[in-house]
């Protein structure tokens, strides 16, 4: 019988195999950022361990960093504390750091595949569920525990349970104004927070296919909020021209050998799945969500679901809290919810693909007064080439900020942050209560979807703008 | 790591599905590089509800937690596990844990015992209407009894058998160095690495 992708890149990193015993797994890649690497660290020193391989680990900077005044030391003592941590490990350890104001900083996820860092078939991990996000290379790649950095950081290894499979097979065309945000977030609405949980995610299919290399990446990154560890997709010529060029990837010779080998990762023909969904593109549309975890949502077109129409006790519970914490009422149209914040950024939807969307939306259009709109770059790279674009202009001029690399306000570890009862419209990936900030309430959305609901004030997709005058008829 | 053979101590129903670790402990509480001391960010939001199952008394020195399905979904973060154990719980029981959390629980004592839809009802409800009760935890008959009541829990075996006998991981794959540096041998030329800093 044929293997899966993920079933290939596992077998082929597979140190030791013992009966009763997890599998002893190589890791090709080891991502750390200042959160959850103190404590291992900290281990490796009482036990007078070394790192293994200083050469297959990388770290950056990105929960803590604020996005403005970067050539100023952070000025919360705590954050800066843990900045500086980082750095002091990394030299007394040998790794490679990006350090805030690098023009290579920026969030970890980021920063690997922009360097050809994320190579199909690899194995990578980081102390950070959106680990997943790699997997849009074909790398089998997934978040860990700080126990765990510190084993991969002892031992470039982890023992661990083989996976089971679940194919995602998403057939036909994505609507026009469809993108990879609402594709993801209908998935988890499908498959529910717990769905994939133990399953390596494989999105397969006639509209995965056509979805560019940084939309792919968009994808893989939610795939823990369906409680997958990781999600893949097959290696192909979109991925192979993302990664021609770039600063880690093979060339000359190596580079034939290399796209061969990439080629060969994709699953066997007769491959089985332990669980398969499909999902018809055609029938998707611009997605929100209106609760306090990421499967639940709705097409923007819906409105707020009366949690007495479900039938499950738990699940009505849950919904009952949530719209009571995000101060819903059941039955509003999900267009008339008016948000304070506008969030474009995070490892989910911080890339140049993603400001271009947005910036396309904003050109020519001001973001409504009563909104702030935040945007902030994946990386410093992201930052020059937008700069470049003549992105920042356009975000500048419609009324937006323009920030420096970072987390941002995916999560409340820097002062980019929601205050009590602010509600945002964002392009991160959680929307649990408190997530952007204590009290904060959070839609997720698309890029596009963003900056339409930036423009009219309430949750909007590009469609429901009025059109832009053009010179000539003005 | 401390063994883990039985423990017992009051429960705490914690009548929610997807407790997430953003729950758990708040993303501001994890800017500490220490290890330990993180229990002031358990549950830290809803700890501010007075009707919170913690600020009732009764549980409040509870040690076994049973809570609804999805418990500890999202992100990585141990200190999840840290702050559970800093405030002194000993055992999690739901029908469903996320993975990472999961594994983070094995690595650092806390064990995280799976339990039937139907089973976390029944404990739910009976620690509710026995509120300070206690709860016995029988790893190795892998058994959970409050009063006449008396479930049993799944759990992975090699995470079973390393609490069981609390054994450190990386001390455990380091007994195959040598595997590992075969492997490194064998490895393609073609992967990428990095220039140390």
């Amino acid at each position: 019988m044929g293997r899966t992708m993920a079933q290939k890149v596992w077998d082929a990193h597979v140190v030791r195999r013992a009966e009763g015993e997890p599998d002893l797994l190589y890791i090709d890649m080891h991502l750390v950022h200042e959160v959850t690497s103190p404590q291992a660290f900290e281990g490796l020193r009482q036990a007078g361990r070394p790192v293994r391989r200083p050469d297959l680990t990388l770290a950056t900077e990105d929960h803590n960093v604020p996005t403005t005044g970067i050539d100023l030391p952070i000025a919360d003592p705590v954050s800066r504390t843990q900045v500086e941590t980082l750095r002091s490990n990394c030299a007394e350890f040998g790794i490679r750091l990006f350090p805030m104001g690098d023009a290579e900083q920026g969030i970890v996820h980021v920063v690997g595949p922009q360097l050809g860092l994320t190579q199909p078939g690899m194995t990578i991990v980081c102390g950070d569920s959106h680990t997943s996000t790699h997997g849009a290379f074909g790398a089998l790649a997934f978040g860990i525990g700080t126990s765990e950095v510190e084993h991969v950081l002892a031992t470039q290894t982890l023992p661990l349970r083989p996976f089971s499979t679940m194919a995602i097979t998403v057939n036909g065309t994505l609507p026009d104004g469809v993108t990879a945000k609402d594709l993801i977030l209908a998935v988890i609405a499908r498959i529910g927070t717990g769905g994939g949980q133990g399953y390596v995610l494989e999105y397969r299919g006639d509209a995965i296919r056509a979805l560019s290399m940084e939309a792919r990446m968009t994808v893989c990154n939610m795939s823990i909020e369906a409680g997958a560890r990781a999600g893949m997709i097959a290696p192909d010529a979109t991925t192979f021209e993302y990664l021609a060029g770039r600063a880690h990837a093979p060339s000359g010779s190596d580079w034939d050998r290399a796209v061969a080998y990439w080629t060969s990762l994709a699953s066997d023909e007769d491959a089985e799945f332990d669980a398969e969904v499909v999902i018809d593109a055609a029938e998707l549309a611009p997605f929100v969500t209106w609760g306090t975890n990421p499967g639940q949502g709705l097409p923007l077109s819906a409105s707020v679901p009366d949690p007495a129409t479900i039938p499950d006790d738990g699940e009505r519970l849950a919904a009952e809290r949530a719209l009571t914490y995000m101060g819903l009422q059941p039955g509003m149209p999900l267009r008339e919810v008016r948000v304070d914040t506008v969030f474009l950024g995070s490892c989910t939807n911080g890339r140049i693909e993603d400001l271009r969307a947005a910036a396309d939306v904003l050109r020519g259009r001001r973001v409504d007064p009563d909104v702030r709109m935040l945007v902030v770059p994946g990386s410093m790279r992201v930052k020059a080439q937008a700069e470049r674009e003549g992105l920042d202009a356009v975000f500048t001029a419609a009324g937006a900020q323009w920030r420096s690399a970072g987390c941002s306000m995916c999560l409340g570890m820097n002062p980019d942050q929601l205050s009590v009862g602010e509600r945002s419209a964002s392009t991160s990936n959680r929307n649990f209560e408190g997530r952007q900030g204590k009290g904060g309430r959070t839609h997720l959305v698309s890029p596009v979807v963003a900056a339409a609901t930036a423009v009219r004030g309430t949750l909007s997709s590009p469609a429901d703008l009025e059109p832009i005058p053009t010179a000539a008829a003005g | 790591m401390e063994a883990f053979s039985t423990h017992t101590g009051v429960g705490i129903p914690l009548r929610r599905s997807n407790v997430d670790t953003d729950q758990i402990i708040p993303a501001v509480y994890l800017k500490r590089i220490s290890r330990t001391g993180f229990e002031d960010g358990l549950f830290a939001a809803w700890r501010s509800d007075p009707s919170f199952v913690l600020n009732n008394e009764a549980y409040a020195a509870g040690s076994v937690l049973v809570a609804g399905p999805d418990f500890g979904t999202g992100s990585s973060r141990e200190h999840a596990v840290w702050a559970l154990m800093d405030y002194g719980i000993r055992v999690v029981i739901s029908p469903r844990f996320g993975d990472i959390f999961r594994g983070n629980a094995g690595k650092g004592g806390l064990l995280a015992a799976q339990v039937t839809p139907d089973d976390a009802e029944l404990l739910l409800k009976w620690l509710e209407n026995h509120p300070g009760q206690s709860v016995t935890v029988d790893l190795a008959e892998q058994r959970i009894t409050c009063g006449s009541l008396s479930v049993p829990f799944q759990i992975d075996p090699y995470t079973r058998w390393r609490l069981l006998e609390g054994l450190d991981d990386i001390a455990l794959t380091l007994r195959h160095a040598d595997s590992v540096t075969l492997f490194e041998q064998g490895r393609s030329s073609l992967l990428p690495s990095i220039q140390a800093g």
